[in-house]
């Protein structure tokens, strides 16, 4: 054991995670207080949120996991996100359009198959946080135990819930989850210090966000937030696919979409061109597949219309963002665009439309969420001095009442952390329990909203109906997540609250996969260090081989050269016990017993030599 | 760790008025949001992080009262002793009698099918719209002669003004609601 290393002088490491649809990467703060990207042992700065499970067992993330989408497509997956903090019932449509293999008997919380086994959501994600770990741990040369995630700014509670799950799982301390466009806007303002509004359209691989915010030295105040947590990149890419395929179903004769492969292959031609026709107005789409190919030409008009609905998407958000953020459009500074997507030269061309504004691109649209995340996190270790980050919920909160009508509580766009109390009682006499059901949204009625909670105010003092009085605190930290508590108005005593989350992981569950990951990092570990032993006793395995071939071994006692065939074979006898240390042992004992033998060997080769010169 | 006060104006350390000067009032808001905001407590206790998280939560709360006229009202009538549930707006001012009814035999007509009873209604909103503008500056006159005076009949006129804003309020969301309803 290591003693725990107290040291008051260095603020602690905090490192910066942007958990993407398509790329994900890790930032920290250099010596000079400037946020920087963490490039993975490839030298890449984004790691691609793509995770599979190999035939060994061995899960692979990023570039390396790429190709196995293509060979492996049962054993690979990608776009997690999308089902983060979400049930079954309402991925239906991400499963048409997305290759997930929803496992059977996943209800509120999604199992993916991947292989013969099984995973959530958070867990996947956590295989793509601890590559990033490890990456800053690589690069840092010291353990990195605590983050900065961000989300997306209209994640719902379930879904943030499942990203720190995610963390958690990953052996991360997440200190705070920022909304991703308010970490672009803390990138944006630490390099231009400037005051004024700005907005932050964030297009990216799966999410849409839009905020507003007002920035006063040093101060960032998040007035308002809006967007759709299904729609980006992704959406785009399915067009284009979806066309594809019918155009190769009628070329061909052939309906190729069962094919996980080649739908792999084509997806990945269609990005590219679609990539390129950023730069230039017309390209082609080029697939083949099984000794048959397609060809396309497409100019970036056609590519326009094509994606027209989807851009279109984006504006009534940014409309209603606007409104909430009581502001007139002339006030907008700046709009500073985040997310791959933006490259896209009609995305920009409505943005500018809409804000009457040009479009703020110095920063790279694909680091700019992980840059301001650094900063939050040296915002939290205090190396950051004066900045600080004001945000909102994404969406209001309230109960179910008589009737299924929701009676709201917290106001979508109130500043966090937000609270707000009230008083339950009961309807009977008696009665010990008092069920509340909390939900999000915006809707009246509780069936259109999304439920969180069900909360089981439970043990009431008996008394008749109506007499007793729960006082209930709702609270939404400054992560955006849930915390209610309870007291017994009457007696002040704290009241015990049962949670019982709609969708997503109970703490316990949480500790679990954490547990399981610490297991098999373990596993991991010592199969490494077995196999390091096994290379270093094949080496003097075959040294000694080697030497028993010289005269000197034929100079040591006979006791001597029993000694080391004692030894020889002991080693053999554990060279495969996954005991390395053992196996360490044993080649330390063979190493010792041929010490004579070496230094006699030496001692012949020397003389030899000495005669050789003599000749 | 000083108790923070849960009095929305006692927190911002201003006196109990109606007419607030809201640059100065945000400018406290910044203030104590860098003092108190949990982001500053990331490495403390578990007991002063709570302690920031509540403080923050009273802080955002109180900003978000006294930042509205309409909610500042509201929070100081109830400060002093005034009722100010739902209850009230839901009779009818009297002066409004005639146009209520003309206006929810309008919504009746339209909720039937009949969209000729639309410009009736875009008539109408555009009438309740005028009408709370006006109760608002209304409230607004009143706000610095509470201040000087302390005078609660003033308080009960405000609270007069604020249950038919109110009920005025919820007349154009019904409007809003059919129109943009019925056009979906």
């Amino acid at each position: 054991m290591t003693p725990i290393q107290i040291d008051f002088g260095k603020p602690e490491r905090v490192v910066g995670i942007d958990l993407g649809t398509t790329n994900s990467l890790v930032a920290y703060m250099d010596t000079a207080q400037h946020p920087s990207v963490i490039p993975g042992e490839d030298g890449d700065k984004l790691v691609p949120s793509i995770v599979t499970l190999t035939r060994e067992g061995d899960i692979i993330v990023g570039n390396k996991a790429r190709a196995a989408l293509i060979d492996e497509p049962d054993r690979t997956v990608y776009s997690i996100k999308r089902l983060m903090g979400r049930g079954v019932g309402d991925v239906q449509e991400e499963l048409k359009l997305f290759p997930f293999r929803v496992a059977e008997g996943s209800e509120s919380v999604i199992r993916i198959q991947l292989g013969e086994r099984t995973f959530t959501p958070p867990e996947i994600s956590s295989f793509i946080l601890r590559q990033l770990k490890t990456n800053a741990e690589t690069f840092l040369g010291e353990p990195v135990s605590k983050a900065v995630i961000t989300v997306p700014a209209y994640f719902n509670d379930a879904q943030r819930q499942a990203t720190k799950d995610a963390g958690r799982v990953a052996g991360l301390e997440v200190l705070r989850l920022v909304n991703e466009p308010t970490a672009a806007a803390l990138a944006y303002g630490l390099d231009k210090r400037r005051d004024g509004i700005v907005a932050v359209y964030d297009l990216g691989g799966g999410t849409f966000d839009i905020s507003i915010l007002k920035l006063h030295e040093g101060i960032f105040e998040v007035l308002a937030t809006n967007g759709d947590t299904h729609l980006g990149g992704d959406d785009i890419d399915n067009r284009l696919v979806h066309i594809a395929l019918e155009d190769i179903h009628s070329e061909w004769g052939k309906d190729i979409s069962h094919y996980g492969d080649a739908v792999q292959t084509l997806r990945r031609a269609v990005i590219e061109a679609k990539e390129r026709l950023s730069f230039v107005p017309s390209t082609r789409i080029e697939f083949a597949y099984k000794g048959k190919t397609y060809q396309r030409e497409m100019t970036r008009a056609v590519f326009e219309k094509l994606i027209a609905d989807i851009v279109d998407r984006t504006l009534g958000p940014c409309r209603n963002c606007i409104k909430d953020a009581g502001v007139a459009v002339e006030q907008i500074d700046e709009v500073v665009l985040v997310g791959g997507s933006t490259r896209i030269p009609m995305v920009r061309s409505a943005v500018e439309t809409l804000f009457r504004a040009k479009p703020h691109t110095d920063l790279n649209p694909d680091e700019v969420v992980a840059l301001g995340a650094a900063v939050q996190a040296g915002i939290l270790s205090g190396t950051v001095e004066n900045q600080l980050l004001l945000d909102v919920t994404p969406l209001s909160l309230g109960i179910e009442t008589m009737g299924g009508v929701v009676s709201k509580l917290i106001h979508r766009n109130s500043t966090i952390p937000a609270s707000a109390t009230e008083t339950f009682t009961t309807a009977v006499e008696g009665q010990r329990n008092v069920l509340i059901h909390v939900l999000q949204g915006e809707r009246e009625l509780a069936k259109d909203n999304r439920s969180l909670a069900r909360f089981d105010l439970k043990d009431i003092d008996p008394l008749p109906a109506g007499m007793a009085r729960i006082e209930v605190r709702f609270l939404i930290d400054a992560n955006g997540i849930l915390n209610v508590t309870a007291r017994d108005a009457r007696t002040g005593k704290e009241q015990s609250v049962d949670v019982k989350p709609s969708y997503g992981l109970t703490d316990e569950q949480v500790e679990a996969m954490y547990q399981e990951s610490i297991d098999r990092a373990e596993e991991d570990f010592r199969a490494r260090q077995g196999a390091e032993a096994r290379v270093e006793a094949d080496r003097i395995l075959a040294a000694v081989d080697k030497a028993k071939r010289n005269d000197a071994y034929l100079d040591l006692t006979d006791e001597e050269r029993n000694e080391i065939t004692r030894a020889l074979n002991e080693l053999l006898v554990v060279y495969h016990s996954d005991d390395h240390l053992l196996i360490r042992a044993k080649i330390d004992q063979l190493n010792k017993v041929t010490m004579k033998l070496a230094e006699n060997m030496i001692n012949t080769a020397v003389s030899s030599a000495l005669k050789g010169t003599k000749i | 760790m000083n108790p923070v006060s849960s009095n929305y104006y006692d927190f911002f350390g201003l006196e109990h008025k109606l007419d607030l000067d809201l640059a100065d009032l945000e400018k406290r808001f910044y203030a104590l949001s860098r003092q108190y905001h949990p982001d500053r407590y990331t490495f403390k206790s578990r007991e002063e992080q709570q302690y920031a998280l509540d403080a923050t939560a009273i802080l955002n709360d109180a900003y978000r009262t006294l930042r509205d006229p309409l909610a500042r009202a509201e929070y100081l009538l109830k400060e002093n002793g005034f009722d100010i549930g739902e209850q009230g707006s839901k009779n009818v001012p009297p002066e409004l009698l005639e146009e209520v009814f003309e206006l929810n035999m309008a919504l009746e007509e339209l909720r039937g099918g009949d969209d000729s009873a639309r410009p009736a209604l875009e008539e109408a909103r555009t009438k309740f719209v005028e009408m709370r503008e006006k109760i608002d500056a209304e409230l607004r006159g009143r706000f610095p002669g509470y201040d000087q005076t302390r005078d609660r009949n003033l308080l009960s006129e405000i609270r007069a003004l604020l249950n038919r804003r109110r009920y005025v309020r919820n007349l154009v969301n019904e409007v809003d609601h059919e129109l943009t309803g019925a056009a979906a």
